[in-house]
């Protein structure tokens, strides 16, 4: 997402280098305001941290492709994102100036499309807002792939906005930003997921390394929600969605019904053979709820009653199914 | 050459820059540069033959100071490609006709790709040119003379120290993994959050043993940084006439002009 000088004109460019400029200005305050000696040089070391972590490509299962870190989430997680932010600038002036990647006037652009949404957005707002309540693993793995969705998001809408500001491409702007939003969305998944595996297996290790670590973190890493809890809120969540927001659901087909409907004139085909006969005869007798309400009857209760025994049907199969696994795991383990 | 090769080859080139040749200081390679680069984007899309006339800043230099090319056109590739990328569109949706050679349209569209991409070229090279003559150092003093917070300027100059030990810290693990992994390409997904968690530990700890070693040589808070040798005579000439001559080429068509003189 490093944009070029030549995407960018001076009004631009002058523009963005103002915007980061107040937003590095904040950052400096609060950083000066710790009077923590020791940050800027674990900061300089973070940031060659980062710069070294983009040598390594990450493989992209089933692509053929690969990746590589981004960084801005990892250092606000790590750092707080002010000090991520600093950082950030500090990677992206390095890898203009030594790699020509992303143009000198364009830096102020940069910075604001990759360090501040990066740090701000998704570690400030997503990252802070998920560990207010203490940090998990899950809890990692939510916060670092949407912030890093967002981030990357938001970053590529402003590249785009910043390019047509500019007049540089003759796109109009809505082929511009199809072109721009759902590669991004791919690359910010990927991105999320890489932070999520670092931030996890510094969380198993050295958990006092983050920046929302608190003293809550590690007990709940002691006290994580009991298998029973986990089951009964399991329950009650299906009870609640396949009970009252059933009623809410569409009456109308579903899109294979639609699209057999638009092919062949009915949503249902008939079936002329006796096996398939046999089959219905079988399936009519068992069907308590039929199109999900009571048999011969209209009533919404039927409705509710129908996503209830639903719901709790796959409950009840998800977790054979769990049971059955780890049987069998045990089973195998015990032959080792 | 892999990347890590390559970024440890590229830090490498800046080590010995900026070390009193020529005796200018680096704000004043810094400010022209800066002053270049603006000078050339700020072009009209269609100002191709004005364009043109800033490539003379970039033969120049590189004649000057004997700046081997082949570096610096290796840098120009990934920026090319991007900006083609976003250029690409024009010749297609702005059909106007700029003029006729040999029977041949050229139209607004294509005018505007080549100038974009030329854009893109100059900016690269003379962000190369600076960077190789000047040093990352140099480069920090003079952000430091322009008032940037001490503060970013210690963590660049960190950053720039560090950069390249855990550039090689990077490939050795790589290195140990390629031997136990042979054939496969990058990182497997297992493996992604212990390798670069390892790393970032490890990058902790040498963060804790360069804060201990700094401390006990006497750090406050930022790192002082002295800019080489200069005189002060020849910077202030350096930037006097290489920003006077970069405004007269922004102002006036001077090679159209020059070639109207001569063939008349």
């Amino acid at each position: 997402m490093h944009m070029a000088d030549a995407l960018l004109t001076p009004a631009v460019a002058g523009t963005m280098y103002v915007c980061s400029g107040v937003a590095a200005g904040f950052s400096i305050k609060k950083i000066r305001a710790e009077e923590d000696e020791k940050k800027i040089p674990v900061m300089g070391v973070m940031g060659a941290f980062v710069f070294a972590a983009q040598m390594i490509n990450f493989t992209i299962p089933g692509t053929g492709s690969s990746g590589h870190l981004c960084g801005g989430m990892l250092l606000s997680a790590v750092l707080g994102p002010e000090a991520g932010f600093l950082t950030m600038i500090g990677v992206l002036l390095v890898q203009c100036l030594l790699f020509a990647d992303g143009g000198l006037l364009a830096l102020g652009a940069n910075v604001w499309n990759m360090a501040f949404y990066g740090c701000f957005v998704g570690g400030l707002l997503v990252f802070r807002y998920i560990m207010r309540k203490g940090m998990t693993r899950r809890r990692i793995i939510a916060a670092s792939v949407l912030g890093s969705l967002l981030a990357l998001q938001l970053g590529a809408f402003s590249v785009t906005l910043e390019t047509l500001a500019s007049g540089i491409t003759e796109l109009p702007f809505p082929v511009f930003l199809a072109a721009m939003q759902p590669i991004h969305l791919a690359i910010g998944l990927a991105e999320g997921l890489i932070t999520a595996a670092v931030l996890v297996f510094i969380y198993e290790v050295r958990p006092e390394l983050l920046w929302c670590c608190t003293n809550e973190t590690k007990e709940n890493k002691q006290n994580r929600l009991s298998y029973k809890v986990t089951i009964a809120v399991l329950a009650a969540t299906a009870a609640v969605t396949g009970g009252l927001l059933s009623l809410a659901a569409s009456s109308n087909p579903d899109g294979l019904e639609w699209s057999m409907e638009q092919v062949m004139g009915t949503a249902e085909l008939e079936a002329g053979s006796s096996i398939h006969a046999a089959a219905e005869s079988i399936q009519s007798a068992a069907a308590l709820l039929p199109d999900y309400t009571w048999k011969n009857s209209e009533a919404s209760s039927g409705t509710i009653f129908s996503g209830i025994v639903g719901g709790m049907i796959v409950i009840a199969l998800c977790v054979s199914v769990c049971y059955l696994f780890r049987f069998f795991r045990k089973k195998k383990d015990a032959l080792r | 050459m892999t990347k890590t090769e390559q970024a440890v080859k590229n830090i490498h080139i800046t080590d010995d820059a900026g070390a009193g040749k020529g005796g200018i200081h680096p704000l004043s390679r810094l400010l022209v540069t800066f002053f270049y680069i603006l000078a050339v984007v700020s072009y009209q899309n269609d100002h191709l033959t004005g364009l043109l006339g800033m490539v003379l800043y970039l033969v120049i230099q590189c004649t000057w100071y004997a700046i081997p090319v082949k570096v610096v056109i290796k840098r120009i590739w990934p920026v090319l490609l991007l900006v083609s990328m976003v250029g690409i569109a024009n010749p297609l949706l702005d059909q106007r006709e700029y003029m006729m050679v040999a029977n041949i349209r050229i139209t607004y569209g294509m005018i505007s790709m080549l100038t974009l991409m030329l854009k893109g070229i100059f900016c690269v090279m003379a962000s190369c040119i600076l960077i190789m003559k000047t040093g990352m150092v140099q480069i920090c003093c003079a952000l430091r003379i322009l008032r940037v917070p001490k503060e970013l300027v210690t963590l660049l100059l960190l950053m720039h120290r560090y950069m390249i030990v855990l550039v090689q810290e990077i490939e050795r693990m790589q290195q140990a993994y390629k031997l136990r992994a042979p054939g496969q390409r990058g990182l497997h997904i297992r493996s992604w959050g212990s390798f670069a968690g390892l790393l970032l530990l490890r990058s902790m700890d040498r963060a804790q043993e360069v804060y201990e070693s700094m401390k006990l040589r006497g750090f406050q808070g930022n790192l002082q940084v002295f800019s080489a040798e200069c005189s002060k005579t020849a910077s202030i000439l350096y930037g006097f006439i290489w920003g006077t001559g970069i405004l007269l080429f922004r102002i006036f068509p001077v090679f159209p002009i020059v070639g109207h003189v001569l063939a008349f």
